[in-house]
C-alpha cells in the first residue's frame, strides 16, 4: 500500500527517483529546484542511494555529464530552473537526437532581468523545440506520478528520447501537501530495469553524434520528428499502465465540467486547480464554463485538443510566458494553429498572466474569463491580453 | 473555542509572520504534516523568495477536513493569523485580510488588555510570551514550536498529539526539548474572545 505523507513536493521527488533505482544524477543547484536535488545528494552522501552523484560545476556541464551517463545505459535524473535550463539549452538538444533517455524535472521559473526566482513558463517555452518530451503538472501528486512514468517512457526502447517533467516553482517545488509515495515493489512491478540498447562499451566501440552532411541532415531530423511524435502511444500506454497499478489516470489533454461549457478556459501547470475552483464559482451562478487542462505540450496532442474544444463558442486561453513581438503566449500561439482549419472552432481570447510568480487568485480567473467573454463579443486591436497588468 | 471555518471543517487559512531564522516557515509545515496525519487535507508553502535572515517572512497554511486543497495563491483573507515577533505588528500589516470573527495569535510580553486596546473586539485574541519561554527552555529565540502551541490551544485546528511525530522527524534529538516548549506554551496561552 501506497503510504501518505506529507512531504514538501521536491523531496518527494528526491524520494521517488530513490526509488526508480537512478545510476548517475549530475545537477547544479538552483532557486526554486534547489531542494530537488539536495535531497538524493544528501542521501547519495550519507551512502543510503547507490548512485553516482556528479556536483558540475554548471548547468551545461549537468546536462553533458548526464548524455555521456545516459550514452553508457545508466538510467540518469537531473534537474534545473530558469536561467539553468537557458545555459543547458544547446546541450538539450544533443540529448534528444541522440535518443538519450534523461530524465529531468523543471522548476519553472521566470526568465531575468529583472532577476527572478519566481515561477512562470518561460524557461520551459524557451526549450520547447529542442525534441524533448515535456509534460506540465498541477500538483504534488501529479509530480511524483509523472517522474516515474517520465523513466518508463524515455527508457522505452520504441521512444529513447529525453523527457522534463514540469512543475511550476514554488507554487508546487516548496508545497508541503499531502502526496502518496510508492512501495519499492510497486515501483519495480511498473519501471524495468533501464535496457539501453547500444550502450557505450569499450569492448564494442560506436560512434555517436557524427558528422551529418547535408545527404542525410535532413532524413535525421524526420526521423527525429517521427519518432518524437510516435511517442504519444508509448506515453498513453504508460499512463494506462501507471492507472492500473496506482489507480491515478493521465491524459495529454484534462478536462474539468467541459461537457456542455459555451466558454472554456486553458490552463497548464498548478494555476489549473486554483482556476477550478474559479469554474465551480461560476457553474453556482449559471454559468456554463468549463477548464481545459493541457498536461502534454510536447508532443502536442492534436487530436485530443481540437476534440476537447469543437464544441465550445469561445476559448480563453492563459500563457504564463511571452512570446515577445509576436502572437502572444506560446501555448495560445498553438493552439489557434492547430485549430486554424478545422470547421468548427471556438473563437480565441489570449491572455498572457502569472509572470514571474504573480498569483492568479479565484476571483481573478473569474475576472480573466468575464474580461475574455467580453473581448470575445467586441473584438480587440490587440493580439493578446497582459492580465492584471499596470500601464 | 475555535472560529466558525474550524467548527463546520472548511477550508481553514492560516498566515504565519516571522522573520527569516524564527522558525515560520517550520511552524507552517509541522502543522500542515500534523493536518495530514490525521488525515486532513492541508498545503503549507513560504512567502516566495529568496531566504534573508532577519527579514520579515509570511509562511501559510490550509487545512481541510472535506477535500484536497486546490488554491494556489498566497492567502490574503486568512482566519488565523500568528506573529512570532512583537515587532512586526508595527512594521507589517499583519492584519491584513484577517476575517471578521478569526484569530490573532501574537507572541508577545505586552498585558491582553494593552493588546486588545490596539486591536479591538473584532478578532479572538491570544498572547504568549513565547520568546521568554524559547529562551528559557530552548535557549535560544526560535519561538516555532512555541507558537505552535499557542495556536494548537486557541484554536484546535490540529491536535497537540498529531504534532509529536512532525516534531520527532523534524528536530531529531532536539524533539523532546521542542515537544516541553510546545506544551507549556500551550498552558500558558492567555485568550480573549472576539465580540
Amino acid at each position: 500500500m501506497a503510504k501518505r505523507v506529507g512531504i514538501e513536493v521536491s523531496v518527494a521527488i528526491g524520494e521517488v527517483v530513490t526509488m526508480t533505482n537512478t545510476d548517475v544524477i549530475a545537477a547544479y543547484p538552483i532557486t526554486p529546484q534547489t531542494h530537488i536535488v539536495e535531497h538524493p545528494a544528501k542521501l547519495a552522501a550519507d551512502g543510503e542511494l547507490d548512485a553516482e552523484y556528479i556536483p558540475v560545476e554548471s548547468e551545461h556541464s549537468a546536462m553533458s555529464a548526464c548524455l555521456g551517463a545516459a550514452a553508457a545505459g545508466a538510467r540518469t535524473f537531473t534537474a534545473t530552473a530558469g536561467q539553468g535550463l537557458e545555459l543547458m539549452h544547446e546541450v538539450l538538444y544533443i540529448a534528444s537526437s541522440m535518443q538519450l533517455p534523461v530524465v529531468m524535472a523543471v522548476a519553472n521559473r521566470a526568465l531575468s532581468a529583472p532577476l527572478s526566482v519566481w515561477g512562470d513558463h518561460s524557461d520551459a517555452m524557451a526549450v520547447r523545440d529542442t525534441g524533448w518530451i515535456q509534460i506540465f503538472t498541477e500538483n504534488g501528486q501529479e509530480v511524483v506520478d509523472n517522474i516515474l512514468c517520465a523513466f518508463r517512457i524515455a527508457e522505452d526502447r520504441g521512444v529513447l528520447l529525453p523527457v522534463m517533467v514540469n512543475l511550476d516553482g514554488f507554487h508546487l517545488s516548496h508545497v508541503i501537501e499531502p502526496i502518496l509515495l510508492p512501495e519499492q515493489s510497486e515501483v519495480d512491478a511498473f519501471l524495468p530495469p533501464n535496457d539501453y540498447p547500444l550502450p557505450l562499451d569499450p569492448a564494442k566501440p560506436v560512434t555517436m553524434g557524427d558528422f551529418g552532411p547535408p545527404f542525410i541532415y535532413t532524413e535525421v531530423k524526420w526521423a527525429q520528428e517521427v519518432n518524437l511524435r510516435k511517442s504519444m502511444e508509448t506515453i498513453l500506454k504508460c499512463w494506462g499502465e501507471f492507472d492500473r497499478i496506482f489507480k491515478r489516470c493521465y491524459h495529454p489533454v484534462e478536462c474539468y465540467r467541459s461537457e456542455d461549457a459555451e466558454v472554456l478556459l486553458l490552463t497548464m501547470g498548478s494555476f489549473s486547480e486554483t482556476a477550478m475552483t474559479a469554474i465551480d464559482r461560476m457553474r453556482g451562478e449559471g454559468k456554463n464554463i468549463g477548464l481545459i487542462r493541457l498536461r502534454l505540450w510536447r508532443p502536442f496532442p492534436f487530436d485530443e485538443i481540437r476534440n476537447a474544444v469543437k464544441d465550445a463558442e469561445v476559448l480563453i486561453v492563459l500563457d504564463r510566458a511571452l512570446s515577445f513581438g509576436g502572437p502572444g503566449g506560446p501555448v495560445s500561439s498553438e493552439i489557434r494553429s492547430a485549430l486554424y482549419n478545422e470547421d468548427r472552432r471556438p473563437k480565441i481570447v489570449s491572455f498572457v498572466g502569472g509572470l514571474g510568480g504573480r498569483d492568479i487568485t479565484v476571483s481573478g480567473f473569474q475576472e480573466m474569463i468575464n474580461r475574455g467573454i467580453e473581448i470575445s463579443k467586441t473584438g480587440s486591436k490587440h493580439e493578446f491580453e497582459i492580465f492584471g497588468v499596470r500601464e | 473555542m475555535g472560529g466558525t471555518a474550524i467548527d463546520t471543517g472548511e477550508l481553514i487559512s492560516i498566515r504565519w509572520h516571522g522573520r527569516g531564522g524564527q522558525g515560520a516557515v517550520t511552524s507552517a509545515a509541522l502543522v500542515a504534516q500534523a493536518a495530514i496525519n490525521e488525515g486532513k487535507f492541508a498545503q503549507a508553502f513560504p512567502s516566495f523568495g529568496p531566504e534573508r535572515r532577519g527579514a520579515p517572512v509570511q509562511a501559510f497554511v490550509r487545512i481541510s477536513n472535506k477535500e484536497p486543497i486546490r488554491i494556489r495563491a498566497e492567502i490574503t483573507e486568512p482566519d488565523i493569523v500568528v506573529v512570532f515577533d512583537p515587532r512586526l505588528l508595527h512594521i507589517a500589516k499583519v492584519t491584513s485580510g484577517l476575517k471578521e470573527g478569526g484569530t490573532l495569535v501574537i507572541n508577545t510580553r505586552r498585558p491582553l488588555e494593552d493588546i486588545e486596546a490596539e486591536f479591538g473586539a473584532n478578532w479572538q485574541l491570544a498572547i504568549i510570551d513565547a520568546t521568554t519561554i524559547a529562551r528559557e527552555l530552548l535557549g535560544v529565540n526560535i519561538v516555532n514550536t512555541t507558537m505552535i502551541g499557542a495556536l494548537v490551544r486557541v484554536t484546535g485546528v490540529v491536535k497537540l498529539e498529531s504534532l509529536l511525530e512532525p516534531l520527532k522527524e523534524r528536530f531529531g534529538h532536539l524533539a523532546e526539548k521542542n515537544i516541553n516548549t510546545m506544551k507549556r506554551a500551550y498552558e500558558e496561552t492567555l485568550v480573549k474572545e472576539s465580540g
